[in-house]
């Protein structure tokens, strides 16, 4: 990757093609477009319940695509694909469970006063975390280790410079007046383009139907006034839905509280602005590095680099002109019949 | 590949397939980037097998499952690989049209406009063939969009292809000769073009094999649709007429192999891709083709019509055999994490390494890069 700064006025030094930018609903061409909205998933609350799989596959009528064990943990829908727009992904590690202490005596703890609060712990003191470092000594039976288990739930970043939108040649993408990036499946003629083109690996066609699907961010519930329907239906808010810009504040706070409790595993992961996508629309709080959960550590739209592939598919058209000519010159004309 | 224990059906060997390949260990919480050792997940190391040496430093990575994380495209090799092949030979094939046009040689123009005619069509049906709705490829030209190269490959063809239909058809009805001059030379011009959109096409995907070959691949393409069109015209025309053709195939031939082995060099992990594998076994094949068939129609096509014939298929088989293996390659890299991963986290710690430099280089500035 060359760090080569863009020649000025060109659509990258104008950040349309990767950078930062502000404002994408607005460069698309939406005025007075609404707050960029989007989602943080924090990871690191989330239970694994996967009901936002299942309220994403029914509000959106997805269909069926296969019911499989996998023995991936308590995962068998495996990834996020043309019928899967949420997906949850558990991952056992052998790490030691933060403030897991067996053997703690329970017996006065009154859980129907518990359950009138609402929550065990009131969420202010919550530590949260299944992965704050065993304190010293924590008891280990039988010399076995801990396991961790690391559960998040995945959806399309709905990028700032969404590569499956760059590369749509029929303009079935197309970016909405939330800053979301929605396939319009009356349009798209299932050339398959952007499913190589996503970093994340998200959006794909249909067997049997052809067509590219994915997460519409629920723009149908988004003009309604309503919040996606996967945030609705998470009941720990690991799914969080909101104007961008105040869920990143959300999401830094979080990440600082996570490190005073200890956590420093905390990260966010698709929040920057100046990353290879230009952020996402959809970032994470993750407890591992990212290829862990799936994701690719360090994406790249690969549009950043499209005005450079052009000019060398410009350069190599060039040559075979060139070169064919060159080669009719030296075999020079043959004489006789002229037309 | 040097971790033969990723492959396309999942994980293989050594750990019972429930174990997520992840974590840290039990050293308990570590400081934020990645452990002393760089180990990030449990894959073991595995020595290069049959005393191979490894062309890259071996790589350990994390993945979820060993299951790739982006999505390699639906599209059919013989479609996408023949789609790429037949646009070159069309392409080039102009050009070698209106050279042959140009310079006395009747007959090798009129067989490469009317080779160019039917690989066109036959490179449009197979686009839309690929297409999940067929019936519904008119859509590619509802917009001009030029961050797509899907969407100016097919405003090309639009251009192209009638330019190319008019110069066969005419031709060969023998009237209206300036319009077929003009659709002969529009097509020559258009004709390079098509043969180097469609290595932007591919590289214009995440797809490690294919993306980060970008700054050579159109010459790969260029070079390999001057060794199809050049063996069109060898096996063509007649010997009295090939000279030309002859000095495309070398030339073809020579561009092919340099832009491919130069892609290789500099593309980094993925470059296995285009030694091992079915996409391995098609470039290797395509490069002894075009060698041959270059050497064979330098050598010998100017005595032979048969040998000239030979060396003209070897070169039609060859740029398939390029566009197939290309294709192939690029499918390897996208189902395997490994490529997609590894080039990434080696960038990103390079980033961090430079951004903890430059903040150790300045304490008490403000620290805005992470
Ligand atoms: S994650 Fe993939 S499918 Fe979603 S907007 Fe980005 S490029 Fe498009
Ligand atoms: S498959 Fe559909 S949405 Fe995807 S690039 Fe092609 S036309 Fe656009």
């Amino acid at each position: 990757m060359t760090d080569t700064s863009p020649a000025p006025g060109s659509l990258v030094g104008r950040n349309l093609l990767a950078g930062v930018e502000p404002d994408p609903a607005g460069d698309a061409g939406h005025a007075d477009a609404p707050q960029r909205m989007g989602f943080f998933t924090d990871t690191s609350v989330c239970i694994g319940c996967k009901a936002c799989e299942v309220a994403c596959k029914e509000w959106n009528a997805i269909p069926e695509d296969g019911l499989e064990l996998t023995g991936m943990s308590y995962d068998n829908s495996q990834g996020l694909g043309a019928s899967t727009w949420r997906h949850v992904a558990f991952i056992e590690q052998n790490k030691p469970l933060g403030h897991a202490q067996t053997a703690v005596d329970h017996s006065d703890v009154d859980v129907f006063a518990l359950a009138a609060q609402g929550s065990g712990t009131p969420p202010a003191e919550a530590a949260i975390t299944p992965t704050t470092p065993a304190p010293e000594g924590a008891p280990s039976p039988d010399g076995r280790t801990e396991l961790r288990w690391l559960m998040s739930s995945d959806v399309c970043k709905h990028c700032t410079h969404a590569a499956c939108l760059d590369v749509c040649p029929t303009g079935s993408l197309f970016r909405t007046e939330f800053g979301t990036v929605v396939v319009q499946e009356d349009i798209c003629n299932g050339c398959g383009y952007c499913v190589p083109a996503c970093p994340y690996g998200v959006i794909e066609q249909r067997p049997g139907d052809g067509r590219a699907w994915k997460c519409t961010l629920c723009y149908d519930r988004l003009g309604a006034g309503q919040e996606p329907a996967c945030a609705k239906a998470c009941p720990t808010d690991s799914i969080q839905f909101g104007p961008l810009e105040e869920l990143r504040e959300r999401a830094a706070g979080r990440v600082a509280q996570l490190h005073a409790a200890g956590v420093t595993d905390a990260r966010l992961y698709g929040e920057d602005p100046q990353d290879g996508v230009g952020g996402d629309g959809a970032f994470f709080l993750l407890l591992d590095e990212p290829e862990v959960y799936g994701l690719p550590p360090d994406p790249v739209v690969t549009t950043r680099d499209l005005p450079s592939m052009w000019r060398h598919a410009g350069a190599a058209a060039a040559t075979l002109l060139g070169g064919l000519a060159a080669v009719f010159a030296a075999s020079g004309r043959l004489p006789g019949r002229r037309r | 590949m040097n971790s033969g224990d990723v492959t396309r059906q999942g994980i293989r060997g050594e750990r019972p397939p429930r174990q997520a390949l992840v974590g840290q260990g039990l050293d308990g919480a570590r400081p934020d980037g990645r452990s002393a050792d760089g180990r990030a997940g449990g894959r073991r190391r595995r020595r290069g097998r049959k005393g191979e040496q490894l062309m890259v430093p071996e790589a350990e990575f994390s993945s979820y499952y060993g299951r790739p994380v982006i999505k390699a495209p639906a599209w059919s090799a013989r479609d996408i690989a023949g789609y790429f092949f037949l646009g070159g030979l069309a392409g080039a094939g102009s050009v070698l049209a209106a050279g042959a046009a140009l310079t006395g040689r009747p007959r090798m123009a009129r067989a490469m406009k009317i080779s160019s005619l039917a690989a066109v069509s036959g490179s449009t049906g197979l686009l839309i063939h690929d297409l999940g709705r067929p019936g519904r490829f008119a859509n590619m030209l509802r917009v001009v969009k030029p961050t797509s190269p899907m969407s100016v490959g097919s405003w090309l063809l639009a251009a192209y292809g009638p330019a190319a239909g008019a110069a066969a058809v005419l031709d060969v009805w023998g009237r209206l000769p300036r319009l077929e001059r003009t659709a002969t030379g529009a097509a020559a011009l258009l004709g390079p073009a098509v043969a180097a959109y469609t290595a932007v096409l591919a590289a214009d995907t995440a797809v490690p094999g294919w993306h980060d070959g970008y700054r050579q691949m159109p010459f790969v393409f260029t070079g390999s649709a001057a060794v199809a069109a050049s063996g069109m015209a060898l096996a063509a025309a007649p010997v009295r007429e090939n000279g030309p053709a002859r000095g495309a195939a070398v030339f073809g031939a020579a561009v092919e192999v340099a832009a491919t082995q130069t892609m290789e060099r500099r593309m980094g992990l993925a470059a296995e891709t285009y030694r091992t594998g079915t996409g391995g076994r098609y470039l290797r094949a395509a490069t002894a083709l075009s060698v041959a068939g270059a050497a064979g129609a330098a050598l010998l096509g100017h005595r032979s019509r048969t040998a000239a014939a030979v060396s003209g298929a070897a070169l039609l088989a060859a740029s398939a055999c390029t566009r197939l293996g290309v294709f192939h390659a690029g499918i390897a890299s996208a189902e395997d994490p490994r490529y997609t991963v590894v080039p990434q986290r080696e960038r990103l710690e390079r980033r961090r390494a430079r951004e903890r430099e430059q903040a150790d280089g300045a304490p008490g500035q403000e620290d805005t890069g992470s």
